[in-house]
């Protein structure tokens, strides 16, 4: 993986001692907070309803055995004793004090982790496919991609004040696991009629208050111009992105108001300039970067402890079918670590639990983490001969839940229970659900559905893309929750599509049990998923079931 | 139409550790809503909001939140999101409630 030069170190060093300054003049009262308020954006620190909040970026999802024990040691030395994983491949620590935050950001340095550009109108955190590396069906690791990206925008003077914040995704394989449809730029790694690597670039997705699947700017864009067409997307928004009204500043907006087919040509004549700016330094500087990424050495054993266990274990073989995907190499699997258990609040670790990620991370994954924007925990090169003592160590430490991709795998953004932005809780509602689907015992029969939550209209909890999505709203002062249905976020994304009127807080669960049954009675067979059989039946009978008396009455 | 004056309280965040306070009768900063002060006279909730927005030295983002008498134990906040803030998170007994 990435190491950090000396260009990394000072920056990331410089950055701490001028943010513990500025908390200092705070303190001291030589900064109003309308003046500390972007300086500790810039840093990641939000103040939020119980407390501050440090979001910590984890670039692309990747981590180091070493880097999640210094995330473990700062929740247990500055926080509550656990992190929360959110859905944009970051951490966020719900309870660290002003004063304690810049020893933070020395601790991270440490680790070469840093809080930049997790917040404010700049290019956040460059998410990327959580499997990158490891997927048997990758054509390119997209992390190097992601990486040059990361280098490019942080602290570039040009993009620091953009019209609004700017997220870009890569993704490495003809699956989407990045949800790039909806991101500001989403970058598809692609092969071209005669098997060169590139992108397909789209532009103008995003969730939030007006959501937007993104519109492919470039069908195929040659690697070594990814940097001039990235930076004149960059400049064209910049220049002709609204900042008279916040709700319309995103791209995805600016998009829609030109229309695709102006914005592009706007960017082509940009990048017409651009290509010709840029030197070749930038594709140094990728080999450079790629060869940190290179495979780990994979070994070479027999299989037979991972058959074995499998054909012995029902609760093993349980693991398997769900939490472990195929790995490049046939000998290895990917394991996917739930941060999910039944009851607990999504996307949390506690820094035991970090630290037992880590030490299997170490002992038998090649000394590589990942965190997935679905808030799960990844070790990405497992040897399957080591596979069945991983879960044994992760039942130990309450991580083995086998729920991967099922209905109780939620994502859910903190909510009102934590953001000061949110109009009702997510994580009560998801833990809620969870709950009941252990209690039905019957998750497995219904396979893959993807329920998301989203506290509020920002839609953290990326609802829209949800097979299942829930919204919670403010109604009168009293919480309310709408469901869509038909949300995808892969490669075939589609938003979601609203049912009907909200659900109380108490009915949201025996309404998505309605919607449950309702598949379960519709499915062609048990292979045909959720949002296959949606696809195939469309709304009305799920309207049906949640709403009876209106669907009834309608059809008198 | 303006909207009717409900009785509430003022209610800000901890500078340094963020945690949320209320303004207590004697003017001191509390942590417990139900030692807050009852506002029941808007002009004395608006005075008392500009007096706390001076106050950059010990707290941040001041504001008024409705709030219901409480009997014998002292001012309750009325919304959810207020009632969160005074007890702490939802999901599981850690903020507030878990000093408690």
């Amino acid at each position: 993986m990435y190491r950090y030069d000396s260009f990394d170190r000072e920056f990331v060093r410089s950055r701490v001692a001028q943010f513990r300054q500025q908390v200092e003049r705070r303190i001291d009262g030589s900064l109003t907070e309308e003046e500390f308020k972007p300086l500790r954006l810039m840093n990641g620190l939000y103040l939020q309803l119980h407390a501050y909040m440090l979001r910590v970026a984890i670039p692309y999802g990747t981590l180091d055995s070493r880097q999640m024990r210094q995330l473990a040691h700062i929740a247990e030395r500055w926080d509550k004793g656990y992190g929360h994983f959110t859905t944009r491949q970051n951490i966020q620590f719900n309870w660290p004090r002003l004063k304690d935050v810049p020893d933070i950001l020395d601790a991270l340095a440490d680790v070469e982790m840093h809080a930049i550009q997790t917040s404010g109108n700049c290019v956040r955190n460059i998410t990327a496919d959580h499997f990158a590396g490891a997927a048997a069906d990758e054509i390119a690791d997209p992390r190097p991609t992601a990486e040059l990206l990361r280098q490019w925008s942080t602290d570039h003077p040009e993009f620091a004040f953009l019209p609004r914040k700017f997220k870009i995704a890569v993704s490495g394989s003809p699956v989407d696991r990045a949800v790039t449809r909806a991101h500001d730029i989403g970058l598809r790694m692609i092969r071209n009629g005669v098997g060169e690597t590139g992108y397909e670039v789209s532009i103008g997705g995003g969730l939030g208050r007006t959501p937007v699947i993104g519109s492919v700017v470039r069908d195929f864009l040659p690697v070594a111009d990814l940097l001039p067409y990235v930076e004149s997307i960059l400049q064209v928004y910049n220049a002709i992105g609204r900042r008279d009204n916040i709700y319309k500043a995103r791209i995805k907006i600016t998009v829609r108001e030109h229309g695709i087919d102006a914005f592009r040509e706007r960017v082509e004549q940009r990048f017409r300039i651009q290509h010709k700016a840029f030197t070749s330094a930038h594709q140094a500087l990728l080999k450079r970067i790629s060869a940190m990424f290179a495979a780990p050495a994979f070994i070479e054993a027999p299989t037979g402890a991972f058959d074995a266990a499998l054909a012995r274990d029902p609760v093993f073989r349980s693991f398997v079918d769900t939490n472990l995907h195929p790995h490049r190499n046939p000998q290895y699997a990917i394991v996917t670590i739930s941060l999910k258990a039944h009851g607990a609040t999504p996307g949390d670790a506690t820094a035991e639990q970090m630290r037992v990620i880590a030490d299997l991370a170490e002992r038998y994954g090649h000394d590589e983490i990942r965190i997935s924007h679905e808030q799960n925990c990844i070790l990405p090169h497992v040897h399957k001969r080591d596979v069945p003592a991983v879960h044994a160590a992760l039942r130990e430490a309450d991580l083995a839940t086998s729920n991967v991709g099922l209905a109780s795998d939620i994502i859910a953004c903190p909510g009102m229970d934590y953001c000061n932005l949110a109009t009702a809780r997510s994580i009560p509602i998801a833990q809620d659900i969870a709950t009941r689907m252990k209690e039905r015992g019957d998750e497995r029969q219904v396979g893959d559905l993807k329920i998301k939550i989203s506290g509020c209209i920002n839609a953290c909890g990326h609802h829209h893309v949800g097979h299942i999505g829930i919204l919670g709203l403010d109604r009168a002062g009293v919480e309310n929750y709408q469901i869509t249905l038909g949300g995808d976020g892969t490669e075939t994304a589609a938003l979601g599509e609203r049912v009907g009127p909200g659900f109380a807080a108490d009915d949201v669960v025996p309404a998505v049990e309605r919607l449950i049954d309702t598949y379960l009675v519709l499915r062609s067979d048990e292979d045909e998923a959720f949002l296959a059989t949606y696809r195939r039946v469309g709304m009305q009978p799920f309207k049906a079931a949640l709403y009876p008396d209106t669907v009834l009455a309608a059809g008198r | 139409m303006a909207r009717a004056f409900r009785p509430c309280i003022l209610t800000a965040n901890d500078l340094i550790d963020g945690e949320v306070v209320y303004l207590a009768p004697d003017g001191a900063w509390t942590r417990r809503p139900v030692d807050a002060r009852l506002f029941e006279d808007e002009g004395e909730a608006n005075r008392s909001l500009a007096a706390a927005e001076a106050q950059e030295d010990a707290i941040v983002g001041p504001y008024l939140a409705a709030a219901a008498p409480g009997g014998h134990l002292g001012p309750e906040p009325v919304h959810i999101r207020e009632v969160l803030r005074a007890t702490g998170p939802s999901n599981y007994c850690h903020g507030k409630q878990a000093g408690s």
